[in-house]
């Protein structure tokens, strides 16, 4: 098994934690991990990415190399598209479709949604309105984490462990928001794949 | 399966630490090092064990400080970022000639590619200089062990050891096997009471001693088990990869197998009997540097008339930036799959302030009060409030070294920019800005000086910083005149008293001081977030 993901969004968005997720589901499962995150500049509203590679054989890089990713999970439309020339030409592109613009010159929504559109194998969700409906807009990373899992290859028990694991010291409430807010991408997913 | 920890090459380093008798960390926050020193404060088991690791001024305090702790018989750790370690060069060019006592590694983390930093500049360059051995580690689990080797090693042989790492590795997670226990070192002093004092008939000898020790680092380097030669059956080339350029290189062989002569490099000085083991038997040779190519340029020589080597000074491999492995394949011949272009209406993204910033309110009263003059006076330094360099702001001239901003307005002033302005922030004019004021103070210079005071040191992640609640005290200290130091809210609402404060000071044939004080968003946030949690349990 190797799975190889580009995480993307803006900084603040909530990557990490994602990756965090994947991670500890992945290292529970008993799987080799290599994960490269950005600290530092970018994360001052900068466009944000990380390396996430799971694999039962031992992994020697910590960057993915250029078109061999499988999997690129965005939480921001536009900064779906930035990592096309990773994409390995039978990977999945999976984004939220809620804009974040935070810069002058963002491109028009609509051109940049058709060129997801137009990609063969995309799932695209407003994850922000998922989320709101849910009661925690803060949640649409999870969503999104959700509407990856179908592509990860990881059972679904370790994922959801792990979002307990990252949430419990922040309550119960959040942990149940979060589990929602996973199973309600999840289902977007299945029913759109 | 064994129980595996998941950290970052940084937190690992820390692990490490910990697991090996650390008794004290030092450190100025800086990326991509930060999360050593962040770990070991958070750490229960350091807090136990009592392993001091508050941050520390600037580089050079943190240096000095572990030489102290090393000298009482101490492991000490002292890590930085790459440009740190310019800071801390003059105590550690200088430990390496007292040597250690206790076990003294100090990190340097660099940044090539410049993701976060000034300069991409290699502190291999700086350990060879030095002349102490360097460990540069290729994985997580490397670094992981490589501190209880360093440790060992640097009390073995008296001396402190350069750890090197950089950007990817530091950033980068993957599954640690925790395998040492060490108690921390009892304390006690070195036999020899003169080896610290540097008075030159004793710097004499103990150079001296210092020479003398090359050949066992030469030989603990061609003993190492992180140095390792890899037989290959295709001897038209020979490949001498170092640190993580290593995994790069083994991304390209999916079955491990790399068909030519492999020298995996990871401990300094150079292991010279491998490397012409590899020389001697392929016709070319690739090396494989995340960095400046150091030992690629010892290879070629001056007038490189010997055999062909590749590498980033003869475009093999880009002359800058980092290393990844489709660069590795590129340099390799091999051919590998590409993706889609990105389509052509995607907007760059650049790194901005927050929403709400206080900043972004002192950099426009600033802008306002400056429009009297002629542009290019705002000299700067650096922090989150370097980014009014960009636009909408575009407030700042400069940003070169941290406390700079001072000290080039001083200067300027004194070639006919006046009046010339200064802003800095509070961990930046605590790091490197009180000397310069110093120097404004002594010289009476026509400056006007921002001490934007966020209350932390918001661009590397909300560390506190070691002005904080001093620095009124420090300027009047320094002698800044009283009536020359404003406080001011950083809020558009007192915007026009703001921008004729900043104009009556920037009239001043003197030092002004005008601290903007708001505290950052989110640190703010975080704290209120704190807060709210524990009204809530
Ligand atoms: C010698 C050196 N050490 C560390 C850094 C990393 N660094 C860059 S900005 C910064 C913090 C600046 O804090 P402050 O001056 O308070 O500004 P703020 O980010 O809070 O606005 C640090 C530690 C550096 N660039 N150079
Ligand atoms: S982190 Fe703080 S200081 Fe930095 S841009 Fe954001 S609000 Fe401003």
């Amino acid at each position: 098994m190797k799975k190889d993901i580009i995480l993307a969004g803006v900084g603040g968005q909530g990557i990490l934690s994602i990756a965090a997720i994947i991670g500890t589901a992945a290292v529970n499962a008993g799987l080799f991990l290599k994960q490269a995150e950005v600290h530092g500049m970018s994360q001052r509203g900068g466009d944000v990415q990380s390396h996430l590679r799971l694999s039962s054989e031992e992994i020697a890089s910590d960057l993915i190399p250029g078109g061999k990713t499988d999997l690129i999970v965005s939480v921001e439309p536009m900064e779906s598209l930035r990592y096309l020339p990773m994409l390995s030409p039978d990977g999945w592109l999976i984004t939220n479709t809620e804009p974040f613009v935070n810069i002058p010159n963002y491109p028009d929504i609509n051109k940049v949604i058709s060129e997801i559109e137009a990609f063969p194998r995309h799932i695209a969700l407003n994850a922000e309105h998922i989320a709101k409906d849910l009661g925690s807009v803060r949640s649409a990373n999870i969503v999104m984490l959700g509407a990856s899992s179908p592509f990860l290859d990881l059972d679904y028990n370790f994922l959801e462990d792990a979002i307990r694991n990252i949430f419990q010291n922040k309550g119960e409430e959040l942990v149940k928001i979060n589990i929602d807010a996973f199973k309600a991408g999840l289902k977007f997913s299945e029913e759109n794949k | 399966m064994e129980h595996k920890l998941l950290l970052l090459g940084d937190e690992a380093i820390a692990q490490g630490a910990i697991d090996a008798g650390l008794s004290g960390i030092y450190a100025y926050p800086g990326t991509p090092s930060t999360e050593i020193t962040e770990y070991v404060q958070r750490s229960k088991e350091a807090r136990e064990k009592n392993i001091r690791s508050e941050w520390s001024a600037n580089e050079k305090t943190a240096m000095e400080t572990a030489l102290g702790m090393s000298y009482a018989g101490k492991r000490a750790m002292a890590c930085m970022k790459h440009v740190g370690l310019n800071v801390a060069a003059d105590p550690f060019i200088n430990s390496a000639i007292t040597g250690a006592h206790g076990g003294l590694i100090v990190v340097s983390a660099d940044d090539p590619s410049m993701h976060s930093s000034q300069n991409e500049q290699d502190s291999r360059f700086y350990g060879k200089f030095a002349m102490i051995p360097i460990l540069e580690p290729s994985n997580q689990q490397e670094a992981y062990d490589m501190v209880h080797y360093g440790f060992n090693f640097s009390e073995k042989m008296k001396i402190p050891v350069l750890l090197r790492i950089t950007t990817r590795l530091a950033h980068s997670r993957a599954g640690i096997k925790r395998n040492i226990s060490k108690e921390q070192n009892k304390g006690g002093l070195h036999d020899n009471l003169k080896q610290f004092i540097l008075l030159p008939a004793i710097a004499r000898k103990q150079y001296k001693d210092l020479l003398n020790k090359q050949p066992e680092f030469e030989k603990a380097s061609e003993e190492s088990s992180f140095n390792k030669y890899i037989a290959g059956e295709d001897k038209k080339l020979g490949i001498i990869a170092c640190g993580i350029a290593n995994n790069y290189l083994m991304e390209n062989y999916p079955d491990r197998k790399v068909p030519y002569p492999v020298l995996k490099i990871c401990q300094y000085p150079f292991p010279k009997k491998i490397i012409e083991k590899i020389y001697d038997e392929c016709d070319e040779i690739l090396v494989l540097e995340d960095g400046y190519p150091l030992v690629e340029e010892l290879l070629k020589g001056l007038l490189d008339k010997g055999k062909k080597i590749k590498g980033r000074l003869d475009g093999t491999i880009p002359r800058d930036g980092e290393l990844n492995p489709n660069i590795v394949a590129t340099a390799l011949g091999k051919d590998f799959t590409k993706g889609n272009e990105i389509p052509e209406f995607i907007a760059g993204r650049p790194p901005s302030l927050c929403h709400g910033c206080s900043h972004n309110d002192t950099f426009l009263a600033l802008n306002e009060a400056m429009s009297d003059y002629s542009k290019g006076r705002v000299f700067s330094d650096i922090g989150c409030y370097t980014l009014s360099a960009l636009k909408p702001l575009e407030s700042i001239n400069s940003c070169v070294d941290m406390g700079a901003s001072i000290t080039m307005a001083i200067g300027a002033s004194e070639g006919g920019l006046v009046p010339s302005v200064a802003t800095i922030g509070d961990s930046t004019f605590a790091h490197s800005g009180i000397t310069g004021l110093l120097d404004a103070v002594n010289n009476k210079s026509p400056i006007t000086i921002l001490i934007l005071d966020n209350l932390t040191v918001a661009m590397t992640g909300g560390q506190k910083s070691s002005a904080f609640g001093k620095i009124e005290d420090i300027c009047l200290g320094v002698g800044v005149e009283k009536e020359h130091i404003h406080i001011i809210k950083p809020l558009i609402k007192y915007h026009e008293e703001n921008v004729k404060i900043i104009k009556e000071e920037l009239v001043y044939n003197g030092v002004s001081v005008i601290i903007p004080r708001r505290e950052c968003v989110q640190t703010l946030n975080k704290r209120m977030r704190a807060k709210h949690k524990i009204k809530t349990i």
